[in-house]
């Protein structure tokens, strides 16, 4: 899918002048970025560095003070199930009386249009996506009864079953255990493989590197924002975190522990 | 005429049971409880206006005051007003005024303040209209039955923006969901409900049917549809259950019906399966158990 625009140069996401305020400060300033198609992108930076804001933003969630954002060339409105969206966990009640395949389901009402029920089919596409996360077997459970990576693993779940070309995840890998941990990694990369775009909110710099083609650093403002190896370095990190960043050198390779 | 007492308990119920499981999972209960209080002024100006309690005018006068009122908590809110105050400040208020301008018109309308606050449920059946040559079926039962298929339909029609709105707002609005639209539909639901129940069970028994039968499904069933259901269904138990004690105790029948709804969420808290104290009580001994 998505032929038209694999073929031509439209950048998944142009970010131009982005400021944000809740209040009158603004919690994230004069943001502009250009994102390219087929990476799987980390975004790192400080606790209320403004990431969580970004994302939303960027999404429509919360108005702007100024900036321009266009995705695949056009404004989000028309281009919404080009866009999938995996919130942080946190963000919704897990008490809420439904199973793991119900939640799934969700990511195909922006397809139904404002009628259409789900039927068979969101059931089959659902039940697909809980595959691919190795939690078929968990479809019919009570969402509170699943464990925080088994939450997340739903969650992104939802977000496959949206089918998307652009994915914003936030914090996927905040309280996961290791197995999780592994199935999301290798399904961005699969998510790469198939020609997606993929932008994570990242805590655990230690990993960075392994993860992730490209890098943004941010700290209300950008920090810096490329390849991972020419951004993810000590003295940017340093820039971004400002004192709260411990460095460690461990066997020729530098380990950067955010010391919240 | 105890047949149609308890009609239009059933129907408060119903309406009531519905709405009642998205404020309870939206955390709102306590909206709801605000939008009862001050539809008053709604009710006493649109009764004013129109001069008679026959009018469809009530209902709409009390709608539009539910709104207002939502909106408003919504206003103070978005100022910096901590979210419980804002709540507390508009419904009193509007409350407040309400309760002046039925004094202030005491002599001109026979607007019993009493009945307004506690329903009259048991004399529903004296004050019968005649719609599309029915006769006899009582004014309540029509008005609560028109609000029963508004819900039936809004609700029917989008259950699904409805259960996302209610699950996960920030991920409907990014699929194009209209969100404030939804809530306001919600909103609006619940104003008409409160009104048109507020006659038979009064302004402030309507909110334990909006509130406590769905709290009640909530600690029975993991599925949203199963919790409406049993929401409306135990509604429904406390109407026919409340109406039968109240006759046997000669007892106020709204108040009554609340009072089993009341009982019916401590049995369910007791003995739930999934949230229940006992099944706590009993996994817990059981850790000690093998701890021992
Ligand atoms: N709803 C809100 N109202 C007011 N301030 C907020 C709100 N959400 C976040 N903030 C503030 O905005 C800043 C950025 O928050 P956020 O985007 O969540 O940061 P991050 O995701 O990078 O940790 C923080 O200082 C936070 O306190
Ligand atoms: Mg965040």
């Amino acid at each position: 899918m998505n032929q038209r625009n694999r073929g031509s140069e439209v950048s998944p996401l142009t970010v131009e002048g982005l400021t944000v305020a809740y209040q009158k400060k603004p919690v994230l300033r004069n943001v502009s970025f250009e994102v390219p198609e087929g990476k799987l992108i980390g975004i790192i930076g400080p606790n209320g560095a403004g990431k969580s804001t970004m994302i939303k933003a960027i999404l429509g969630l919360l108005p702007r003070v100024s900036g321009e954002t266009e995705i695949y060339g056009r404004p989000y409105k028309e281009m919404r199930r080009k866009v999938g969206y995996v919130p942080q966990r946190e963000s919704v009640d897990w008490d809420f009386p439904t199973n793991a395949l119900d939640v799934v389901m969700m990511g195909r009402y922006g397809h139904l249009g404002w009628f259409k029920r789900p039927g068979a089919k969101e059931r089959e596409i659902a039940m697909d996506c809980l595959r691919k996360v190795g939690m078929a077997d968990y479809a019919h459970r009570q969402i509170s009864q699943l464990s925080g990576g088994q939450q997340q693993r739903v969650f992104l779940a939802r977000a496959l079953a949206q089918n998307a070309d652009l994915y914003f995840m936030d914090e996927p890998f905040v309280g996961v255990d290791a197995m999780t941990e592994r199935a999301i990694i290798t399904l961005l990369n699969e998510l790469k493989a198939q020609g997606k775009t993929v932008l994570v909110v990242h805590h655990d710099l230690a990993t960075v590197k392994e993860y992730f083609d490209w890098v943004m650093l941010l700290n209300v403002e950008m920090v810096a924002y490329g390849p991972t190896e020419d951004v993810f370095t000590k003295s940017l990190l340093h820039q971004t975190y400002g004192g709260r960043l411990a460095v460690f050198d461990h066997e020729d390779e530098a380990i950067l522990v955010d010391s919240r | 005429m105890e047949f149609w007492i308890i009609v239009t308990g059933a129907l408060v119920a119903t309406a009531c049971g519905i709405l009642g499981c998205f404020l309870v999972l939206r955390r709102m209960s306590l909206i709801g409880d605000a939008i009862s209080h001050s539809v008053l002024p709604g009710i006493v100006i649109a009764f004013m206006m129109s001069g008679s309690r026959d009018s469809l005018a009530m209902l709409l006068g009390a709608s539009v005051l539910g709104l207002v009122t939502v909106f408003l908590i919504q206003l103070f809110q978005q100022s910096g007003v901590q979210a419980d105050a804002s709540i507390g400040v508009v419904f009193t208020a509007l409350f407040a005024v309400g309760v002046v301008l039925v004094s202030l018109n005491a002599r001109q309308v026979d607007l019993d303040l009493d009945c307004v606050l506690f329903g009259e449920i048991a004399y529903v059946h004296w004050n019968t209209m005649s719609v599309f040559g029915i006769d006899g079926v009582p004014k309540a039962v029509w008005i609560l039955g028109i609000t029963l298929l508004a819900i039936f339909l809004v609700i029917g029609l989008f259950y699904k923006q409805f259960k996302l709105c209610a699950f996960d707002p920030a991920m409907a609005l990014a699929c194009g969901i209209p969100v404030a639209l939804f809530h306001y539909l919600l909103m609006g639901l619940v104003s008409m409900t409160t009104v048109a129940s507020f006659e038979s069970v009064g302004a402030i028994l309507v909110v334990g049917m909006l509130i406590v039968p769905a709290a009640t499904a909530y600690l029975l069933t993991e599925r949203l549809s199963i919790m409406i259901l049993y929401s409306v269904l135990i509604g429904i138990t406390c109407a026919v259950l409340g109406y039968y004690a109240a006759a046997w105790l000669d007892a106020s029948i709204a108040g009554m019906m609340v009072t089993v709804a009341g009982l019916l969420f401590v049995v369910a808290l007791i003995f739930s399966p999934s949230h229940g104290l006992l099944m706590r009580w009993v996994k817990r001994r059981r850790l000690v158990g093998v701890e021992a």
